[in-house]
């Protein structure tokens, strides 16, 4: 994804930057033609999303389950593995979450949220397991296996939870709520002592800063210890690697092992951090966004923290949206659309102009 | 949906409401949208009637994913608008974690339970609107067969399916009635295609006229029994209209005027559960110009007796939900 031709910066922030403005205007022409008046609708966007404690307590949620599926599709991709699969891998996760909460007693929230970690990365890491031994022993594409694993495994969680999860009595397709006890700790909770007042309804938790943590332990990892020089390397040239002695197979499995770890750890933000049970569609396309988020943060584990904040904006903005004015539901949806079609699939119709751009540049100096 | 703003009629709600602060209500459509010409529609039905006569303006928001839920509330709340009204079971479990954080906020919950000081929960006699179309259906029958298509497999849907069941029964003890769901999510809510699939499906096995209790899935219920030329059954709002002459009747289930009623009355309202069934005229079943060929004297005659009764407690509809069985088949 790095380029020679052009100067870091404008690698690092130009092309994102640019790509969001031209998102931003085609967004502007689509509320223009149903009528709506653009820039009242980005004021309410930031208002409803950065305006307010309340709004500042939704969009660090949707972040934190950014950050996550980013540093998950990110790491997977270091080693050239496009994990579609993040969707899927959340949606096991939040299996693990509810499990692990709903049938042991646990004394305290902190003792859970560590045993929720662990089930739920356990249970994402199996659920990418699969598509990567497929691809690392068979040579079956990551990209549809991980598709086709999103889809068993919304299938599998109807199942569970219509049949299986789902209370006697009740007629809503989700699990019991979970005891109180394990109420995660939200940012009102966390900045109350330090005389901050942030609003109680924001489900921003403890979990942003267990996301945060884990993107920088993912820096550590990829560029500062002997598998992430594997991995990265075997993302350059398999054949070079190969030829220096790493197994393919085994970075094939440890990056899709990871990658789908940190997927599933998503899942206890939105299951435990959020509801506090277990509801359909629990993931609300994070692992989609997730990609979008990885490629706009040029797959770096620190990079992709900006781009998580700015879809977490779009999320909360988006629904702030719906409410406060007559665009509908299907209009905010293409509009995130845009952003993620400008700043991922289309970066080269961005980079390519502005690395002539810099070419010519350089060639005259 | 534009709605203009007249400060004379605003005015004249304050008036009316004198005490109460003035607030805008709101109101939260389920899964299934706001145009499923079913129950979410009927609820925007509601709201519309109340602001052309009170000039008054509502805010009103579609779902977009189960997840949402407890946002859409929140949010409702935490902006000042009371009361806040929401349609759908799914929506109890987040209300009742909402409601308790704005005790000052009226929430009404239309299909759900919740047990606060500050929530109205509206339930509805569905089983007995369900048997005065059985009824219908019934003598409508030529093969001796009539079906069911239910949206959601939950108690609720069964509970319209085994009054239906029931009432067709008691109009003629030797019908075979068949009975089929969309599905177990709230997808089902919103499945015409497979609607119609499982219409074909009952048709073939001898079905003419089929019951659709299924939100938007029953525009597909519908839309099939009139290609294949069968008799069908809408259910929340009047459907006659969709395809006239060939909707036999509609289980009205009076959802708008729930609605109407809670914004009419404001965040003062009087909360705990309000039942709504035939005596109270919150469920009933629909005759206008558009089905009026269809309807016998006989079939008016004995569902008149059957209401008559029904309303005055001598003939009881067993409610599916009391004990989560029923007389009838409706698995």
């Amino acid at each position: 994804m790095s380029s020679r031709n052009m100067p870091k910066w404008a690698d690092v922030l130009l092309v994102p930057l640019i790509s969001l403005l031209i998102a931003f205007a085609l967004s502007a022409l689509v509320i223009l033609a149903i009528g709506e008046d653009p820039v009242r609708a980005m004021a309410i966007m930031i208002k409803g999303s950065l305006g307010s404690t309340y709004g500042w307590g939704y969009t660090l949620y949707y972040t934190t389950n950014f950050l996550l599926t980013g540093l998950a599709v990110a790491i997977a991709f270091q080693a050239k593995l496009f994990n579609i699969g993040g969707e899927g891998q959340a949606t096991i996760g939040g299996l693990g979450v509810a499990l692990v909460c709903l049938f042991i007693p646990w004394p305290n929230w902190w003792m859970a949220i560590i045993a929720a970690i662990l089930a739920s990365a356990l249970f994402g890491a199996l659920w990418a397991a699969i598509p990567a031994f497929l691809q690392a022993k068979r040579g079956s594409h990551i990209v549809i296996t991980t598709i086709m694993f999103n889809f068993i495994a919304a299938s599998v969680m109807n199942y569970l939870l219509s049949h299986v999860l789902r209370p006697q009595g009740a007629m809503d397709p989700a699990t019991a709520r979970f005891d109180n006890v394990l109420r995660l700790p939200r940012l009102h909770d966390i900045l109350a002592p330090i005389g901050i007042d942030f609003s109680r309804s924001g489900p921003a938790n403890v979990m942003l800063f267990v996301a945060i943590a884990l993107c920088i332990l993912g820096y550590v990892l990829m560029w500062r210890t002997r598998l992430g020089y594997e991995i990265r390397a075997f993302g350059q040239s398999e054949a070079a690697t190969h030829y220096a002695g790493i197994s393919s197979v085994k970075i094939i499995m440890i990056a899709m092992l990871i990658s789908g770890a940190l997927s599933g750890i998503m899942a206890v933000n939105s299951v435990m951090g959020g509801p506090q049970r277990l509801v359909m569609n629990a993931v609300e396309g994070a692992g989609f966004i997730g990609i979008a988020v990885a490629l706009m943060g040029r797959s770096h584990p620190i990079g992709i923290m900006a781009p998580a904040l700015l879809f977490g904006f779009l999320y909360q903005g988006g629904s702030e949206l719906a409410i406060e004015t007559t665009i509908p539901r299907e209009m905010i949806v293409v509009i995130q659309a845009l952003v993620i079609m400008f700043t991922g699939a289309l970066d080269n119709m961005v980079r390519q102009p502005l690395e002539a751009f810099f070419l010519r540049r350089s060639g005259r100096g | 949906m534009k709605l203009t703003r007249s400060y004379l009629g605003a005015t004249a709600v304050l008036a009316l409401t004198a005490g109460a602060a003035f607030a805008e209500p709101a109101l939260i459509y389920d899964m299934g949208g706001k145009f499923d010409r079913s129950f979410n529609e009927m609820a925007f039905t509601g709201a519309t009637r109340w602001a052309e006569e009170t000039g008054g303006e509502f805010r009103d928001i579609e779902l977009q994913s189960e997840a949402q839920r407890e946002q859409a509330i929140r949010r409702f709340a935490e902006a000042g608008y009371n009361p806040v009204v929401m349609t759908g079971f799914s929506m109890a479990t987040p209300l009742e974690v909402v409601a308790a954080d704005y005790p000052d906020t009226t929430f009404v919950i239309i299909d759900g339970v919740v047990d606060l000081p500050n929530v109205r929960s509206v339930l509805f006699a569905e089983h007995e609107g369900s048997y005065l179309v059985g009824m219908a259906a019934a003598m409508a029958t030529e093969s001796n067969t009539v079906s069911f298509v239910g949206g959601m497999d939950v108690p609720l849907i069964r509970a319209f399916a085994c009054g239906y069941a029931q009432g067709a029964h008691a109009a003629n003890p030797d019908v075979n009635v068949i009975v089929n769901y969309t599905g177990t999510t709230p997808a089902a809510w919103n499945d015409p295609v497979r609607g119609s699939e499982i219409t074909a499906a009952q048709i073939s096995q001898g079905s003419d006229v089929v019951f659709a209790a299924a939100g938007g899935t029953g525009v597909g219920v519908l839309q099939r029994a009139t290609d294949d030329g069968i008799l069908s059954i809408g259910v929340d709002s009047n459907q006659n209209y969709l395809h006239p002459g060939s909707v036999l009747t509609s289980m009205l289930k009076r959802v708008d005027n729930a609605v109407f009623d809670a914004f009419t009355q404001g965040a003062e309202m009087e909360t705990g559960i309000q039942i709504m069934n035939l005596a109270s005229g919150g469920v009933g079943w629909a005759v206008d110009e558009n089905n009026e060929p269809l309807i016998t004297e006989e079939m008016t005659a004995a569902i008149a007796e059957a209401e008559a009764g029904i309303a005055s407690g001598s003939l009881s509809v067993h409610d599916y939900r009391s004990d989560d069985t029923c007389p009838y088949s409706v698995e």
